[in-house]
């Protein structure tokens, strides 16, 4: 096998080997010795066995998506093989011990637990099989044997020294391999990726969180969305942020909102499952005119679904959510980039206009690490939009734009009063029907300040298209690199990241094109559905996916061909 | 300080003429004035139902949530804000029915809140059906043989499940009632205050004379320090106790073990976010 600019490896084992361990090792050797690189995993709802894979692609451009190819396969557990077998083809490289590769097919004995029992302790074979791949890739031992010191220096000298010798060994093992021929890749290093950023959504996320304000988090653990209360509760001391685990979702959107009205800055994060418990304190936020951010990391549903795997089919349900009818504000982050930068916005949008804010991310958006230059860190303080209050202060003051000003008790001398019940302008309930209209009418008035702050949507491809692909959230970078890959100089793609309410510009967008092609990560193409009622537009063909994987590029560029016609 | 200062003026209260709302409404407003707490330093949070609807007719900061929700903003807002006073009402249905998965966990978490629950054994809003607490062969629209469910204890339940502040007052006694309010809101920690009232409109059984009737005080000697004994006089039901069954003094509250408050003691909308500190954070992602 011969590559050359990139190589796609895949990890497959069962859950509690340590894949996730490799993936971590290998990911940071090859950006420390300057390879651009992207890692995403597939994984089963379980704690033990099963059959889990890893994707790690290693290129000397910026990769950032997911694809079927792999070049080279390492097996960890028999059964593997047979479990990838529809992505495996005669170019596809596969190591590993003879006890873990299934029948029939074609492999190279790679003895890691054999190395690693001479090492010591068969624990070594993640280290002796990290070692071994990056060997193969060109990584230096240097970098291999600088990353191990670091990672094992606080279990003490003597597992540093033992982890090292495995590292030689392994190194050894696939430089032999580089040797014999069997393999070669050339991927051109670019040494300024060694001080890129490397982390994955769930951690963009959480900085984004903590960059937009964030000091309170109350949730339910649920997949895929568990990560982001793991990352906040981990560093909730040094940055003083309340971390609750909940009894349960509806406590937890209700904590948050509690803590809104009493002047922290809240989210929650949760799934499809646990969002329907919220849905009620979505109702509440828009009564009261409650700042709320909700982190709504989507899976494949009804009911419990297929907890672990991803989907794009909780769109209509966030926007939907919640009886009765106030504004809303729906993020969709496409990038890691996106997903700092729209949860750090979604602070400030729920803050300025006292509404819920989504971000609707999914398991493979969460799951999913690359190298990024930089994000943008803030240079000021969040905006808060707080107000002092005066003895005369009242909560719900009709003014022109239908944003009351936000006061907290115990700051200021005004009393601060807030009804999920139809109240007057101090938060009283009340029975007015006059008044009724009025305050329905200022909650909805504030979309149209909203509405004022989106962004445009992403456009990529050139202005004289004729073929406009649309697409949202976690499936951009798959999208952007089938459309790049193609060339069509007819071929454009539009991406809203602040998706709901709606730019006008994606309707100019949808007008200029002769075809329009929806893709999501859904059965019933729910955003096509939105954008029929918010444009008119409807769709000429659709590319649907919701077998619980994302998109790879390569099903984008073939379903892409095809619907062309070629 | 002069309970008039939580007085609304004239409103127009939705309580029946009669009911025992009225005087748990004097109550509150006459232990916060003995405890001087003015109306801004105060929230008052509830759920929905008559009785929830009090925060509307006692002058302070409040937070009227949803039904059975009274518990998770109130514990939300003592976090946020240590330093508001935070009391959450509400009625028997609403704290032990649908709120009580809340009712369980917030008194594992011990927040400096006060949790006064209006019990009439009664659902009054929604006209006359059975509530967690009503006695079994009470007999309504719904449950038309009469209720079948054993009753809710809360007493017993707040007491094993480690509540460090567990009491009950009837209302037919607002003196002292007042008195166990003022102990529940000086408590440091969760406190539970079971408020015994009639509802004149839908409960014909358990009236002023029934609550008269088969109650009575705790005795002088009562040491509300033992655990078991509290169990024991909790679960009694020929006549029921009133006054402080539980105290556990000592134990830190939510607010204060939450690590956010470990170095700070700040009120959350008072600190800023560390700049240097999120950079750092970030940029630590280079190297690890």
């Amino acid at each position: 096998m011969k590559r050359n600019d990139e190589v796609s490896i895949v990890l497959c084992g069962e859950a509690g080997q340590g894949i996730q361990t490799v993936e971590r090792f290998l990911t940071r050797v090859l950006k420390f010795d300057g390879f651009n690189v992207f890692s995403t995993k597939e994984y089963m709802s379980r704690v033990r066995g099963g059959l889990n894979s890893t994707e790690i692609r290693v290129s000397s451009s910026s990769v950032r998506a997911y694809v079927d190819r792999i070049d080279i396969l390492v097996t960890l557990k028999k059964g593997s093989l047979e479990h990838l077998k529809k992505r495996i083809t005669g170019d596809t490289l596969i190591l590993g011990e003879k006890l873990n590769v299934d029948d029939g097919y074609a492999f190279v004995e790679m003895p890691f637990t054999q190395i690693a029992i001479e090492v010591g302790d068969k624990i070594f074979s993640n280290t002796v099989a990290v070692s071994a791949i990056a060997a193969l890739l060109g990584v230096s031992l240097e970098t291999i044997e600088e990353y191990l010191k670091k990672f094992f220096v606080k279990k003490g000298v003597e597992v540093v020294n033992k982890n090292l010798l495995a590292a030689t060994k392994g190194y050894e093992l696939g430089s032999g391999l580089v040797k014999s021929g069997k393999m070669t890749v050339n991927i051109k290093r670019d040494l300024s990726i060694k001080d890129d950023l490397i982390f994955d959504g769930a951690s963009a996320i959480g900085l984004g969180a903590i960059a937009g304000g964030c000091n309170f988090i109350s949730s339910y653990p649920m997949t895929p969305s568990t990560g982001i209360l793991t990352f906040l509760s981990e560093h909730s001391k040094e940055f003083g942020i309340v971390a609750e685990q909940a009894e349960d979702e509806i406590s937890a959107i209700n904590m948050a909102i509690g803590a809104w009205y009493a002047g922290a800055s809240a989210m929650v994060t949760t799934a499809g499952g646990g969002f329907a418990l919220m849905v009620e304190g979505v109702s509440l936020a828009g009564m009261i005119e409650s700042p709320i951010v909700i982190n709504l990391g989507q899976r494949p549903a009804p009911a419990t679904g297929l907890p672990t795997r991803t989907e794009q089919g909780d769109l209509l349900f966030a926007l939907y959510s919640g009886h009765g009818e106030f504004p809303k504000i729906i993020l969709a982050p496409g990038t890691l980039e996106d997903a700092f930068n729209l949860t750090r916005k979604a602070f400030y949008f729920a803050d300025k206009f006292q509404v819920p804010v989504f971000i609707m991310s999914d398991q493979y958006l969460v799951d999913s690490y690359y190298n990024v230059k930089n994000v943008d860190l803030p240079k000021d303080e969040p905006e808060r939009f707080i107000v002092k209050t005066s003895k005369e202060y009242r909560r719900y003051s009709l003014t022109e734009n239908g944003i009351s000003p936000r006061g907290i008790p115990g700051f200021g001398d005004g009393l601060v009063d807030v009804d999920s019940d139809e109240h007057d302008e101090s938060g009283h309930i009340t029975e007015d029907l006059d008044l009724r209209v009025k305050m329905v009418d200022k909650r909805l008035k504030k979309f149209d300040s909203i509405r004022s702050e989106i962004v445009p949507p992403e456009f990529i491809g050139s202005k004289n298209y004729e073929t406009l692909i649309v697409g949202w959230g976690s499936t951009y970078p798959i999208i952007k690199e089938a459309v790049e890959s193609l060339g069509d100089k007819k071929l454009a793609f539009l991406s809203p990241k602040e998706l709901y309410p709606f730019h006008p510009d994606v309707k100019k967008y949808l007008e200029k094109a002769k075809k329009r092609i929806i893709i999501e990560n859904n059965a019933t193409a729910q955003f096509a559905k939105l954008v029929k009622v918010e444009t008119g537009f409807d769709f000429d063909q659709k590319i649907l996916k919701y077998n619980g994987l994302p998109f790879s590029v390569e099903e984008i560029v073939s379903e892409l061909k095809k619907l062309a016609g070629e | 300080m002069d309970k008039k200062v939580f007085d609304m003026g004239p409103v127009d209260i939705a309580w029946c003429p009669g009911c025992g709302d009225y005087g748990i409404l004097n109550a509150v407003k006459q232990a916060l004035a003995e405890l001087e707490i003015p109306p801004e330093k105060l929230v008052m949070v509830s759920g929905i139902g008559q009785a929830a609807k009090l925060p509307h007719y006692l002058k302070s900061n409040f937070f009227n949530g949803l039904h059975g929700r009274s518990i998770p903003p109130a514990t939300g807002i003592k976090v946020s804000n240590p330093d508001l006073v935070v009391i959450a009402e509400s009625g028997d249905g609403d704290v032990y029915g649908e709120g009580g998965n809340h009712f369980l966990h917030a008194i594992r978490r011990n927040p400096d809140i006060t949790v006064i629950v209006h019990d009439n054994m009664v659902y009054g809003l929604t006209k006359g059906q059975a509530s967690p607490t009503s006695r079994e062969g009470f007999k309504t629209p719904v449950q038309v043989e009469g209720v079948i469910l054993e009753p809710f204890n809360p007493l017993a339940v707040a007491i094993a499940d480690g509540a460090t502040f567990v009491a009950r007052a009837s209302i037919t006694d607002i003196p002292g009632t007042v008195k166990i309010l003022k102990q529940a809101i000086q408590h440091k920690g969760f406190s539970l205050v079971d408020l015994f009232q009639p509802c004149v409109t839908f409960n014909k059984f358990n009236t002023y004379q029934w609550f008269k009737d088969n109650t009575y005080y705790l005795e002088d000697s009562y040491d509300p320090h033992d655990r078991v004994e509290a169990f024991k006089r909790a679960i009694e039901d020929e006549k029921f106790p009133l006054g402080v069954f539980y105290v556990e003094d000592g134990r830190k509250t939510f607010e204060e073990r939450t690590p956010a408050y470990e170095e700070n003691k700040v009120a959350l909308y008072r600190r800023d976010l560390n700049l240097k500190m999120l950079a750092d954070l970030v940029n630590s992602m280079r190297e690890s």
